[in-house]
């Protein structure tokens, strides 16, 4: 049961960042931090939006933000979005490696319809 | 040596709280791709990955057909699926149902796969959405992923130590 709240958490996190807009957030924090005016400019979307999208990365912890004079600055925590990677990357890893071993398959397909000269159609 | 392929990864993604969504591009017509993928003696040799053998691969390519998958995996013990095709579009799409089966326990909820295989210049897409009745059961089979890609790491881990001696 622990187990399972805690991959539910991963989860939550996990869908926040899977989503495009916030993608490119993250990915624009990525290389520095930056206040939300930049946010809206790089990402040519509305001020309400791009916060909206902030909450949901702050709450996962995606993001963090600091106070400077007047600016809220956000930037990207990476220690939280680790789990994440870690949670899908065995189960994407055995895709993986299941679609290698098809490469090697489909190649021999390819030399048999080669062979064949055999265009197309099902078998 | 530890082989570092230059593998084209899967990409994993989750469109809602039901869903998985695997995408992986292959150098090959669509055609060749559904191939590999519906016939028994060629899903035998990908299946299973680098994680076991396939001992049992049976398709009844049909709606309504059955279809099994039994993996020996590594560590001896019998791993398998099974369940029936809903929709058949050949060499387009295929909506199936899949059960992971308990032993000595009746079938429990399963998800609902749909795969597509869209051609483009001669290259593939294939897209598995794997639908799931709750999000326990996605989060399920998205960690039953991380056990065994940690067995995985310690074996690659052990292989490079021995690799180092």
């Amino acid at each position: 049961m622990c187990g399972m709240a805690r991959a539910a958490t991963t989860a939550d996190a996990f869908n926040a960042v899977a989503e495009p807009r916030r993608r490119q957030i993250l990915d624009a924090l990525a290389t520095r931090e930056r206040p939300v005016n930049d946010l809206v400019r790089l990402l040519g979307v509305a001020q309400p939006q791009v916060s909206k999208h902030l909450r949901v990365l702050r709450e996962v912890g995606a993001v963090e933000v600091r106070e400077e004079g007047r600016q809220r600055l956000y930037r990207l925590n990476g220690r939280a979005l680790k789990p994440i990677h870690d949670w899908v990357s065995g189960f994407e890893r055995s895709w993986t490696e299941r679609f290698d071993q098809l490469d090697v398959v489909l190649e021999e397909l390819k030399g048999q319809q080669e062979q064949e000269g055999d265009g197309g159609g099902d078998r | 040596m530890v082989a570092v392929t230059g593998s084209r990864n899967a990409t994993v993604t989750l469109p809602n709280d039901e869903q998985i969504l695997i995408t992986r591009e292959f150098d090959a017509p669509r055609h060749l791709v559904y191939k590999a993928w519906t016939t028994p003696e060629l899903v035998k040799r990908w299946w299973s990955g680098h994680r076991g053998e396939m001992k049992v691969a049976e398709i009844d390519l049909r709606v309504g057909g059955r279809w099994r998958y039994v993996m020996v995996a590594n560590g001896g013990f019998e791993v398998a699926f099974h369940g029936e095709y809903r929709e058949i579009v050949p060499n387009q799409r295929i909506v199936n149902t899949e059960v992971y089966e308990l032993p000595g326990a009746a079938d429990a909820e399963g998800a609902l796969n749909t795969v597509t295989f869209t051609e483009v210049d001669g290259r593939t897409t294939l897209t598995l959405l794997v639908q799931v009745p709750t999000r326990e059961l996605r989060d399920e089979i998205l960690s039953s992923g991380m056990e065994v890609g940690m067995q995985e790491q310690l074996e690659l881990l052990e292989q490079l130590a021995i690799s180092l001696r």
